[in-house]
This record gives C-alpha cells, sequence and structure tokens, in this order.
C-alpha cells in the first residue's frame, strides 16, 4: 500500500471538516433560527404541495429563484420583489426552492406582487399574450382549449384579442397557480419577543 | 451535551488528525519528495522522447499494462460519448429555446425545464464522471507498473453506473425528481451511481496494494482522493432526510461546487500531470510544488461552494468562509499553473506534432482561466454583479469544457490506439474536431461572459427594470447557440473516430 494511506487520511480529513462546517453547523444553527414560531409563512396546503411538484417537475427553478437579496446586493428591492429573505421564511420547503438564475424574475412574493389568478392561467397558457418581451416557455398542454361564444365552464378563460376562444385550466395547472398564490414572502417575521422567546 | 460542544470537539479531533496525516507525511518523506521521482512516469530510455500519438509511435513497454483492463475502459470511455453526443445535442436545444421559446413547445417532453436538468446530468453523470474515470483507471496500471486488478468489478462498476444514468434521466422525464439542481436524479437511482463509484475504489485500491514502486505519481494522489471523495459528497447530499429549507440550500451547493472541486476537476488535473510531461518527453517543471497544489485543493475547495448564495438567506461567517477559500485557490491554481504552462513553455514545438497536446493544453489553460475567474468573482463586489446571470454558465462551461472536456478528450484520444493497439483511421480529423471544438467553447464562453454581466449590471440599475435585464442578453443568447452548434459538431467528429477506430480493418481480421 505504501504510502497510498496518507492520502487516504489526507482526504478524509479535509471532507470530514468541510462536512463539520457546510452540513453540520448550517444544521445546528439555522434550525435555532428556523423556529415555527418566528415564521410568518404557514405550512402549503395539498394542492398547493401538488403545484409545488410540478412547479419542480416543469424545471422552473433552472430561471427563477425564490431569495430577496439585500438592497446592499443588488435592485431585488426596487423591482418589487419585497424585503430580503430570511431562514425563517422557508421552514417548509422541502426540497428547498431558492435557485441561483434570474433568466426570469424573483418568486418569493409572487402571490402578493400578482393576486390574479386568471393572469397566472394566461401567463401560463402562452407568456407573450401578456407580456411581449418574454422568453418563458409556455405550457399549453396544462390547458384545453375550446371555441364558444360563451364561456364553456366556470373556470374557462377568454384568451385576449380572441372573442370566442377559451381556455381550460386542467387540475395541474390550478394547483401550480394555487402554489403562485401561496408565495407571500414579504410578510414581517414574527419579533422574538412576541414569539415568546 | 450541548450540540454546539460535540461540533467544537469533533472539528478539533479533525484538525488533529490532519495534522497528525502532516506528521506522518513529514516522516515518510511526502512532503518534500525527490525530483527524480517525476521521472518515474517514463519506460526505459523514454526521457527526451516524446510518446507521441496517431503516429505509429506506440512503445512496446507499456503495451500489457495498457490492455490489462481493456473491456472496462472501453465501455467507460464509448459509453461515454455516447452520453457526450446526446448531452450537447439538449444543450443545444435548450440553448435555442433562450431566443425561440415557442421553438418545441407543445409538449411537455420537450420543455426547457425538462431538458435543461437533462443536459446538465447527461453531461456530469454520462459524459464527465465515466470518461475521466475510464482515462484514469487507464493510467493506473502504467502509474503502478503493475496490470489493472479485480477487472471484473471495474466493468461491473461501469454497467451498474450507466444504467443509473439511464434510469435517471427517464426518471426526470417521468416526474421522479429530487428538484435540487446538480441531484436532480431521484434518490433510489443515486444509489446505483454511489454504489458504482466506490466499485471503481476496489481495483484502484488492489492495484496499488501491489505495486512495488517506491513513489506515488502525483496522478495517483489526485485519483485516490477523488475515488474516496465522490461517494462521500454523493452519499450525504442525497440523504434529503437530513436536509431542509435553507441548510438544504447550503448541502446542496456544498455538493455542487464540490462535484467539480474534488471530483471531475482532481480526476482532470491528475490526467493533464501525467499526458503533459508523456507527451513533451520531459519531467514537470517542478514536482515539489505539486505538493502544494494537490493539498491546496484538497483543503481550499472543499469549503467555496457558498459563493453560490452570497447575499442570500445564509449565516454571514459562511459566505465570508466560502470567499476566503476562493480566493485561497489561487495557492493551488497558480502552483499547478506554473507547473504545466512552464513544461509546456519549455518545448512548445512538440505542439505542432501531437493533436493530444492540443488538447491537454487547452485544458490546462482554460483550468487557469477559469479559475483565477472563480476566485475573483466569488468577491462580494463581483459577485453581487454576476450573480443570478449567463456569466455563471459561462464559467462553468469554460471549466467543464473548456478545462475538463478538452483534458478528456484528450486523454481519450491517447488511450484509445494504445488500448486496442490499432491507430485512428483518419488522424486528420482528431485536428479537425480540436479546432472545431476550441472555436465553439472560445465563442461561447466569451459571448455568454458578456451578456452576463451586462444582464447583472441591469439587474443592479435601482432606476432600471427587469424587462432591461433579459433583452440586453438577446444577441449574447444567439451567439451561445453559435459556439454551441460549433462544439456538438465537434463531438459528432469524436464519435466518428471513436467508432472508425474500434472497427478492425478487413485485412486485420485475416491476420
Amino acid at each position: 500500500m505504501k504510502k497510498a494511506y496518507i492520502f487516504v487520511l489526507g482526504g478524509t480529513s479535509t471532507i470530514t471538516l468541510s462536512i463539520f462546517l457546510f452540513v453540520l453547523a448550517p444544521r445546528i444553527q439555522v434550525s435555532r433560527i428556523d423556529s415555527e414560531a418566528m415564521s410568518a409563512q404557514s405550512p402549503y396546503t395539498e394542492n398547493e404541495l401538488k403545484g409545488r411538484k410540478t412547479y419542480i417537475d416543469s424545471g422552473c427553478i433552472y430561471c427563477h429563484s425564490q431569495q430577496v437579496r439585500d438592497p446592499i446586493a443588488g435592485a431585488d428591492k426596487y423591482f418589487g420583489w419585497g424585503r430580503a429573505s430570511l431562514p425563517s421564511d422557508y421552514i417548509y420547503d422541502k426540497p428547498h426552492l431558492l435557485g441561483t438564475m434570474r433568466t426570469g424574475p424573483d418568486l418569493s412574493n409572487i402571490g402578493s406582487r400578482q393576486p390574479s389568478r386568471d393572469w397566472h392561467h394566461l401567463h401560463f397558457y402562452n407568456p407573450r399574450l401578456l407580456v411581449g418581451w418574454s422568453i418563458m416557455p409556455g405550457f399549453p398542454f396544462f390547458y384545453r382549449v375550446e371555441t364558444s361564444r360563451e364561456s364553456p365552464k366556470d373556470s374557462a378563460i377568454r384568451i385576449p384579442g380572441k372573442t370566442d376562444q377559451w381556455i381550460i385550466p386542467s387540475e395541474e395547472a390550478e394547483d401550480l397557480v394555487s402554489y403562485m398564490m401561496s408565495l407571500k414572502r414579504d410578510r414581517d417575521p414574527i419579533k422574538a419577543s412576541e414569539a415568546g422567546k | 451535551m450541548d450540540a454546539k460542544v460535540i461540533f467544537l470537539i469533533l472539528t478539533f479531533s479533525i484538525s488533529v488528525l490532519g495534522m497528525l496525516a502532516f506528521v506522518v507525511a513529514l516522516i515518510q518523506k511526502q512532503v518534500l519528495v525527490p525530483s527524480s521521482a517525476a521521472k518515474s512516469i517514463f519506460g526505459h530510455g523514454e526521457v527526451g522522447h516524446s510518446e507521441l500519438d496517431a503516429k505509429g509511435n506506440m512503445s512496446e513497454q507499456w503495451r500489457v499494462l495498457d490492455q490489462s483492463a481493456k473491456v472496462p475502459i472501453l465501455l467507460f470511455m464509448v459509453s461515454s460519448v455516447l452520453w457526450l453526443v446526446l448531452g450537447s445535442v439538449l444543450g443545444l436545444l435548450v440553448s435555442f429555446k433562450f431566443h425561440a421559446p415557442e421553438f418545441l413547445g407543445t409538449e411537455a417532453f420537450l420543455t426547457f425545464g425538462k431538458l435543461r436538468p437533462l443536459h446538465l446530468n447527461i453531461i456530469a453523470y454520462g459524459w464527465l464522471s465515466p470518461a475521466a474515470l475510464g482515462v484514469a483507471m487507464w493510467l493506473v496500471p502504467r502509474l503502478t507498473k503493475v496490470p489493472l486488478q479485480n477487472v471484473r468489478t471495474l466493468f461491473a462498476a461501469g454497467v451498474i453506473w450507466n444504467i443509473g444514468v439511464i434510469l435517471g434521466c427517464v426518471g426526470v422525464l417521468f416526474g421522479l425528481n429530487d428538484g435540487l439542481e446538480w441531484l436532480e436524479f431521484w434518490w433510489p437511482f443515486d444509489i446505483l451511481l454511489a454504489v458504482a463509484g466506490a466499485m471503481v475504489a476496489i481495483p484502484l485500491f488492489r492495484t496499488i496494494y501491489l505495486s512495488k514502486e517506491e513513489h506515488l505519481y502525483v496522478t495517483m494522489w489526485y485519483i485516490i482522493c477523488a475515488l474516496i471523495w465522490f461517494p462521500v459528497l454523493f452519499v450525504i447530499a442525497n440523504s434529503h432526510f437530513l436536509h431542509s429549507g435553507v441548510q438544504q440550500a447550503i448541502a446542496n451547493w456544498w455538493f455542487a461546487h464540490n462535484v467539480l472541486g474534488l471530483w471531475v476537476t482532481p480526476l482532470g488535473l491528475g490526467i493533464i500531470y501525467y499526458l503533459l510531461p508523456k507527451i513533451i518527453g520531459h519531467p514537470i517543471a517542478s514536482y515539489q510544488l505539486s505538493l502544494f497544489g494537490f493539498w491546496g485543493l484538497a483543503l481550499f475547495y472543499s469549503q467555496v461552494g457558498m459563493h453560490h448564495l452570497l447575499g442570500g438567506p445564509i449565516p454571514t461567517w459562511l459566505g465570508n468562509l466560502s470567499i476566503v477559500m476562493s480566493v485561497g485557490m489561487a495557492i493551488p491554481v497558480v502552483t499547478t499553473a506554473i507547473n504545466h504552462h512552464v513544461s509546456t513553455y519549455r518545448h512548445f514545438h512538440v505542439l505542432k506534432d501531437s493533436v493530444v497536446l492540443r488538447f491537454i493544453v487547452f485544458g490546462a489553460m482554460s483550468y487557469t482561466v477559469s479559475s483565477l475567474q472563480g476566485s475573483l468573482h466569488s468577491l462580494r463586489t463581483f459577485n453581487y454583479v454576476t450573480h443570478f446571470t449567463h456569466w455563471t454558465v459561462s464559467h462553468a462551461h469554460l471549466g467543464l469544457y473548456g478545462f475538463t472536456s478538452m483534458v478528456l478528450f484528450g486523454g481519450i484520444y491517447f488511450a484509445l490506439p494504445r488500448l486496442v493497439g490499432r491507430n485512428f483511421k483518419h488522424p486528420e480529423l482528431l485536428n479537425l474536431h480540436f479546432w472545431v471544438a476550441a472555436a465553439g467553447i472560445i465563442i461561447y464562453a466569451v459571448g455568454l461572459g458578456i451578456g452576463g454581466w451586462l444582464q447583472g449590471q441591469e439587474l443592479q440599475n435601482v432606476n432600471g427594470s427587469f424587462e432591461q435585464s433579459v433583452t440586453i442578453t438577446m444577441p449574447y443568447l444567439v451567439i451561445r447557440s453559435v459556439g454551441g452548434t460549433l462544439m456538438l459538431l465537434s463531438h459528432c467528429l469524436m464519435l466518428y473516430n471513436v467508432v472508425s477506430i474500434l472497427r478492425p480493418e478487413k485485412n486485420e481480421v485475416a491476420k
């Protein structure tokens, strides 16, 4: 074996040190801040969780972050994306969806920023119907299109610019929009004193 | 006992363990190694002579060692090239979708959000990992002077690894997705990759055990540690029950940067440390420096991941620690750079004769550039601009393509003729592959880098709007597709080269 064990020993100790610093230490520190009492968030409902799964499967994370930076780091606040994020905003997030890319805007508080369900449905169906410069892919396969003079169904939404074309959201689309609506990370966290600490 | 106290005690114990390793290394004279050790890669009468490629200049003294694990090595190399072509087709489709969002947009399985993770995972786990393992394990007999042991275990590892990647990809298409970047494969499929990765270590350590060499050459240090690091990283990051919320984001990026720094990079560097001096025909410039390069990488690179979350809701000390470590990376990078580039500079004319050396030198240069770029943009001033932008994507491609992939192209082209015992049918196509790939990655990295920087400036502009940050990148996204097209073309050439060398000549069959 000769001198291989030096590299086995050294390699193991550097990786172990890194595990302690980057996996265990944050767990100890962040979980303390992460008390439910401090968080302004509430647990996701069943539909919101289903929508969250669709968000993951559709790869939204590759273009949208869910973390707002302090004003010192970027113009996030001036784009209307809300206050800087806190660890307690994410206590119900598993897996985390913080994201590291902003090809599209941050979605931390999209539920507060864009409260219209119809807007979201049309935007998912074809983003360029509402936002001309958008490069987001559409999700037309989440919708059924019907031609009719009158609304064919309660949930139907008329396509802008058309008099007789309607989109009817699937269950997946409804859940996804419910998840969008649930993203309201602009509420103030509960102060430690009020949380009984 | 308080968790903090346990944590402190454990950190202390590890530091002591590391010190112990250092002391043992001192006693064993590993810290100051004899520079004659740098010559250990040369056979009888080989110093001063170039081991050339594609010119029929294949040294007989290595033949037995080179072909001791022919089948599994071929499995690793050929499967990786197939994955490379598939992965780059997907990459190019994804790139098109940035400037043509309606392109192939009517089917759920062809949307950007499905193809993007497939591209990344296929390149990382289908191309880079098995290709690096293939070349590295092919070098092990040359470095230990012992035929590779446990050949069947290695073959099984290759099969299990590929099954893991196939299942992982199909899973992502059908909604089995763990939802974390770099860790999308559903965790039960990840077990296959972890097991296969650990299985590769068996032939490695068995072969080292039988070796009678006085000294382990620098390439072996990187291979040994990479094969220890990968299974540990992969298992901890995929143990999803351990992680949640912001802490999971921290563990996620700890893994995602370490899989580059402690897995792909060491294997790539190890291959450079072997092939560069071997083809030049002279030992590397300073063997002592390579020790600093190695231990510096082991210490610093394992702690840089948090620069991916600067400005986010992570503890400040963690971000600062990663910035310090990222800047510290300049030490191993510069020492490695001196070793590589001084060696090349002294024997620059060999580049004219060897295509493989061109790939290797291009890779070594990209490693220096992308690493120093990485140190620079981990600083908060730079990071606030480049974070969340295409700059990061450009940087990742410079590292994984300009450095690692180019080195692996060279490594595979060096190994294949010696592995199958015949030359490439059209050696000039290797050269064409080099120039098309080099042009592609330069266009890609420079174009997208500029686009990303401008995008970042707009994301800083408090009087601007998000819209501007999107529209300003459009021309650069098109340039990226141009670079990507060239890269894909070069991979098709490679596939042709690999397939053609595997097919025996007609008269050869008769022999």
